[in-house]
């Protein structure tokens, strides 16, 4: 069974796309490396940045082994607390790729369902629900999380906001996004309930719900797939942003965003590596997406055949 | 008579609006904002029985309300006005629960096969879904030989049945969905022209198909089509729509030997005949007036050549003589 999927996947137009779209597949492979090394970061990693014992003070700001005074510990060298820079950005994307990814998941469980409704009852329900969403845009995603971040903050105190800041994060970040989704998958769902298969699957009598999840839903998953993408490298940047103006992961759990932070203080003092090298992975990572989603586009799109 | 009549239709309306919001609807007439309220007319006070067995044609150009009439009797869209009986029960303004048993006995075939199967979903799953959601109690095994009986019944082979509707030819799919329709036994089909989207020979083999279903399993059929030669093959009775109102109602026998509305004489004579000189042609002056002002009076008037000043202002009524009905003045006074 799996093979035979596998099987009917290799003679697909999709893999025939992909196998000879170069940008594709240099970014999937680097996709792939991303999430394989900064999900088993645990096991790689050289140091456990987490673990104060294991940081000495001494040893910060040492410069990446190639440059004069490296040392043949630290790979990338070290940041302004002694912690190894290569550990840290592993466990610092996996929390980066984490928030994006989950931050994405809330944004399209709100917007999908919100989008299916307001397309397929229509009318008042329809009107109500895009004004919200227009409402919703009208505010920027960074805007919304920097007074809802900071409010939080001066209310509950720094600490409780260290433990729960991941959460907060994809909280935000989820909700302030979702009209994305919404408009898409309502657009789409215009476009189908048109379509005479709907009015067969009502005439069979079955319920609203369960025509929009089950028939409606699966014919408008192409441009989910594809604003799905773009919108994890979104999130990322969202995250890192917030995280940059310190607003997002604590020091003692850096992201990507607060590790360029915290490096930023130093770059003036020769200490450049602590924040070009982070801020280079994550250019990188954010860059492979949108190549990805880019790819997906004109694959899922007939109307965009290449030549 | 009434005992033999399997639906009811009774005084029809449908409008669909065409100003929908509010800010749509205002308008500045004479230098004041107005509200105006515009619909297009898509039925007007339709009065049609569908007799048990029979299959009632109901032919007119496009946009003269047949496949709204069509919804309206599959309880897709709701009436403005008027009422739809089934076995007179009326089922027009039936909640959803309550019209579950009808949705059984009543079932519907589309106009295009490219799109009427769901393009993600294999014919199995087509054709499973409507089964075991009317039969809830069958078992995995009853229903899959349902599947095989109802594929088998329309010509299609039950092996392919695990492959998606792209796959099949337009009268492969219009097959498949005619098998949608026949999967949960139905007694009453409302055909929304089901082979205008088909080649001339696949028509008549679906044409057959639908015959062939008539005669095994009982059925009554609402046939929308807009092919004479069609009507006149597969039609018991025949209905003649325009502009939303029905003009006509005859036997298919009657209607093509003598039809009597005006507008049915036209249209009978633009069917095109082997030697036949131009002058037999019926020719009407103008166009279809718009359905969204409709013509005072009979909405033929301005086009008929037997309008009178009666014609422009009274709405003619659907009269019945012997097995015929016929909505004129002028067969009404006996002048034509």
């Amino acid at each position: 069974m799996v093979a035979a999927k596998w099987n009917q996947f290799l003679d697909s137009g999709f893999y025939h796309d992909f196998s000879r779209d170069k940008t594709a597949i240099i970014s999937f492979f680097i996709l792939c490396v991303y999430v394989v090394f900064c999900f088993s970061a645990p096991l790689i990693a050289p140091f456990d940045p987490y673990d104060p014992t294991g940081i000495d003070i001494m040893d910060s700001e040492i410069p990446p082994v190639w440059l004069e005074g490296g040392d043949s510990r630290f790979l990338l060298g070290t940041d302004a607390q002694g912690r190894d820079l290569l550990s840290t950005i592993l466990y610092g994307t996996r929390i980066s790729m984490t928030i994006g990814i989950c931050a994405v998941l809330l944004q399209a469980f709100l917007g999908i369902s919100i989008g299916l409704i307001a397309g397929y009852r229509g009318g008042r329900i329809d009107n109500f629900l895009m004004r919200i969403a227009d409402i919703q845009l009208s505010f920027s995603t960074l805007m919304v999380a920097i007074i809802f971040l900071a409010v939080f903050q001066a209310l509950f105190g720094t600490e409780l906001y260290e433990r729960l800041a991941i959460l907060m994060l994809i909280l935000v970040i989820g909700v302030a996004e979702w009209p994305q989704y919404a408009r898409t998958v309502r657009a789409s769902v215009l476009a189908e309930k048109k379509k005479e298969y709907v009015d067969a699957v009502r005439v069979i009598g079955l319920r609203a719900p369960r025509i929009m999840f089950r028939h409606i839903l699966p014919n408008t998953l192409s441009p989910i797939l594809v604003i799905s993408t773009v919108q994890v490298a979104n999130a990322i940047v969202s995250e890192a942003a917030l995280s940059f103006l310190g607003l997002g992961m604590p020091v003692t759990k850096p992201s990507l965003g607060s590790l360029i932070n915290s490096g930023f203080e130093f770059i003036f003092s020769g200490s450049w590596w602590i924040t070009i090298i982070p801020g280079i992975v994550l250019v990188i990572l954010v860059l492979v997406m949108n190549l990805l989603g880019d790819f997906l586009r004109d694959v899922l799109n007939p109307k965009l055949y290449k030549n | 008579m009434a005992g033999n009549r399997l639906i009811k239709v009774d005084n029809l309306y449908k409008e669909f609006p065409i100003h929908k919001g509010f800010l749509d609807q205002l308008v500045i007439e004479k230098g004041r904002f107005v509200r105006k309220h515009e619909s297009v007319k898509a039925l007007s006070g339709v009065k049609l029985e569908v007799l048990k067995g029979e299959s009632l044609c109901v032919v007119g150009e496009s946009g003269c309300g047949k496949s709204t009439l069509a919804r309206v009797v599959m309880g897709l869209i709701r009436p403005t006005q008027g009422e739809v009986l089934y076995q007179d029960q009326r089922i027009d303004n039936m909640g959803f629960n309550e019209l579950l048993p009808y949705r059984k006995k009543m079932q519907m075939i589309f106009q295009n096969p490219y799109a009427s199967l769901n393009p993600r979903m294999t014919v199995r799953q087509t054709l499973e879904e409507p089964i075991s959601f009317h039969n809830p109690r069958l078992s995995e095994a009853e229903v899959n030989e349902r599947v095989v009986g109802v594929t088998e019944s329309v010509g299609v082979d039950p092996a392919w049945s695990d492959r998606y509707p792209h796959e099949f030819s337009g009268g492969q799919r219009q097959r498949i969905s005619i098998a949608r329709a026949l999967a949960v036994d139905p007694e009453f089909i409302v055909a929304d022209e089901p082979i205008s989207a088909l080649d001339v020979s696949i028509q008549a083999q679906v044409l057959n198909l639908l015959m062939n279903a008539r005669e095994q399993r009982a059925l009554t059929y609402l046939f929308i089509t807009h092919d004479l030669a069609v009507v006149e093959h597969f039609g018991s009775r025949v209905a003649v729509m325009y502009l939303g109102t029905l003009c006509e109602l005859a036997p298919t026998k009657k209607l093509f030997a003598t039809p009597r509305h005006p507008y049915t004489q036209a249209l009978l004579s633009a069917i095109p005949k082997l030697n036949q000189s131009s002058s037999d042609y019926i020719k009407l002056k103008g166009e279809v007036p718009t359905p969204v002002n409709l013509p005072s009076g009979c909405v033929f008037h301005g086009r008929c050549v037997h309008a009178n000043e009666r014609c422009k202002q009274e709405i003619p009524e659907l009269k019945t003589y012997n097995d015929i009905s016929v909505a004129c003045h002028a067969v009404e006074e006996k002048r034509i």
